[in-house]
């Protein structure tokens, strides 16, 4: 049940823009300094007091998952896409700028330490909260093969990084017209029957959560998902951020932000 | 240093900042110390297990937000098994929040759930969310009384009953649960709200109808308390869109002998300690002793501008 002891302390805090800046058509990269806020995990998110842009007044903080971290130097990142009025005034931020922020929060990505290759596979901003278990997988020592989706190729996200980090990289588009579904799980079967998979690691699409779920199930591997739901609270309080689990063959809710984001993806409901 | 502690009936408080119902779990304990509060308000438990109602859940609007999250609960026994012993953990006295459809019901669940490690029930007679159209045991005195009275009846803890804004006889209501022998009154809980997305003609909560909480609604549920305060001699909780400790003061101004705390946590973790901070801070430019000597303390007289130059000290 809970584990709020156990739990390493979330930081209310005004952070420093380090930089803002847009990197492609869709999405803008955001660097914050915020001190000992910083010691997040792979997976886990902070909510985000979004300055108000002009002529809308967003009034809750918005949740937004990890990009990157470095503890050492105080620093996170975030990647974002501007769809509403919360991201919309995190656009106006500007270097030397405040941020309140609240973190790290949530239940993040778990590494299986006899785990030797792992599959990250993602779509569109999802791709953003996979990036952090590139440098993770590594330090671990566990190779990793990426699978990275998007709808045009100038919006893969976490593609260099991934490769950097040793990764073999796959990338699919719509506009390529090999993202669908079916050709993923091709390209999944591929790589199972090369042993490349001891876990999956998901976000950001249903239908590639589906295609794992199945084969998940179909070679008993483990699997994890990230998942997104609006949110108030972020600390598991309010109970706005429920989702539909199956726990056994039983239906129930869980909190996306406190026994989440990350969820065992064979009890995720799509 | 000024003295924070506040009597509640026979409860003593280490200081008069709580949190609201429903917007506090142990959760918040990873980003503030829950020592520090005046006392701990659970969610809402029932009897039945209730999954609560569709999404969304909550909706921003101006000024605030609406939610209808509609009491998930796990029961009495996960309550005495689990959620109890774990706030054992903490010191501040643990008010427990029940709610039930029916009087019976509302004894029969106060009766179970007092138990030690308990120091207060708080009838939520208000909540907007559970019974049809919104409706509650506290729109009506004739209503609040039968609940309240066998509420009393059946518990000899501290009994706090949460009112409801949604109502034009506030006074009377809070007067029917004073003749009953409630111990205290929480005024009060969200307004009944709604709001609809203009883009796709859908209403923004899955309920349709939902609670309306944050700074728009500090005035309205303000001028209900100072009603309320005129009305009975019974110790008053205040809660509405209180944000800040000076929101606080004018809610003690007008009547509360102590406030809980709900949206704003959700816009800051450490609303609650901050705003503790800032009562002291509050009295002690004033010279206040205690932080009750605030309480009914607004002015209604014509008054000398020399007689009123320590409210406003320089600063």
């Amino acid at each position: 049940m809970t584990d709020t002891l156990a739990r390493p302390p979330a930081f209310e805090t005004q952070a420093a823009v380090l930089a803002n800046d847009r990197v492609n058509g869709e999405y803008a990269h955001l660097v914050v300094a915020c001190g000992q806020a910083a010691a997040a995990q792979p997976g886990q998110f902070y909510q985000l007091a979004c300055p108000a842009p002009p002529g809308e007044a967003p009034f809750l903080r918005r949740p937004m998952s990890l990009y990157r971290a470095d503890p050492a130097a105080g620093r996170v990142e975030f990647l974002y896409k501007v769809t509403g009025a919360g991201t919309r005034g995190l656009a106006t931020l500007r270097p030397g700028e405040q941020l309140g922020l609240l973190g790290p929060l949530g239940t993040g990505f778990r590494l299986d330490p006899a785990a030797r290759h792992i599959i990250a596979i993602g779509r569109g901003a999802g791709l953003a909260t996979l990036g952090p278990l590139a440098e993770a997988a590594r330090a671990a020592g566990i190779a990793i093969t990426a699978i990275l989706s998007a709808r045009r190729p100038e919006l893969v996200v976490s593609q260099a990084r991934f490769a950097e980090q040793g990764a073999r990289v796959i990338t699919v588009t719509d506009s390529q017209a090999n993202s669908g579904p079916s050709h993923v799980e091709r390209l999944l079967r591929g790589l199972l029957a090369e042993r490349r998979c001891d876990g999956f690691y998901t976000c950001g699409s249903a239908r590639l959560l589906r295609v794992q779920q199945t084969l998940a199930r179909e070679f008993s591997i483990p699997g994890q998902v990230a998942l997104e739901q609006q949110m108030a609270c972020g600390l598991g309080m309010c109970f706005c951020c429920v989702r539909d689990f199956n726990v056994g063959g039983t239906i129930i809710h869980k909190r996306v932000c406190w026994d989440g984001p990350v969820f065992d993806m064979l009890e995720a409901l799509p | 240093m000024t003295d924070l502690s506040v009597r509640i009936g026979g409860l003593t408080l280490p200081n008069p900042v709580m949190p609201a119902s429903g917007t506090f779990a142990e959760g918040l304990a990873q980003a503030i110390d829950l020592n520090r509060l005046g006392a701990l308000v659970t969610k809402t438990i029932t009897r039945e297990l209730r999954a609560g109602n569709p999404l969304p859940r909550v909706a921003e609007v101006a000024g605030g937000m609406l939610n209808a999250i509609g009491i998930p609960s796990k029961g009495v026994a996960y309550f005495r098994d689990v959620t109890l012993p774990l706030y054992r953990g903490w010191s501040p006295p643990l008010v427990v929040s029940i709610s039930a459809p029916t009087a019976e019901g509302f004894a029969e669940l106060a009766a179970e759930i007092s138990l030690p490690g308990v120091a207060a029930i708080e009838a939520n007679i208000s909540c907007p969310n559970i019974e049809e159209d919104g409706r509650a045991f506290a729109m009506k005195p004739a209503s609040t009384a039968i609940v309240v009275r066998q509420l009393r009846a059946a518990t000899a803890l501290p009994l706090w009953v949460k009112l409801t804004p949604n109502t034009g006889e506030i006074a009377e209501v809070a007067k029917a649960a004073e003749a009953e022998g409630a111990d205290a009154l929480v005024c009060a809980n969200t307004i009944l709200a709604m709001a609809i997305d203009p883009h796709s003609f859908k209403p923004r909560l899955g309920n349709l109808l939902g609670g309306l909480s944050g700074p728009a609604i500090k005035p309205i549920v303000l001028r209900q308390l100072y009603q309320c305060a005129r009305a009975v001699r019974l110790p008053i909780i205040g809660c509405g869109g209180i944000m800040t400790a000076l929101d606080a003061v004018e809610y003690l101004l007008a009547g509360a002998v102590a406030v809980q705390i709900g949206t704003a946590t959700f816009l800051d973790s450490a609303a609650m300690p901050n705003i503790i901070d800032g009562l002291d801070r509050f009295c002690d430019a004033r010279g206040l002793a205690s932080v009750s000597e605030l309480t009914g303390a607004i002015r209604h007289e014509e008054t000398d501008e020399e007689d009123l130059s320590w409210l406003s000290p320089p600063t």
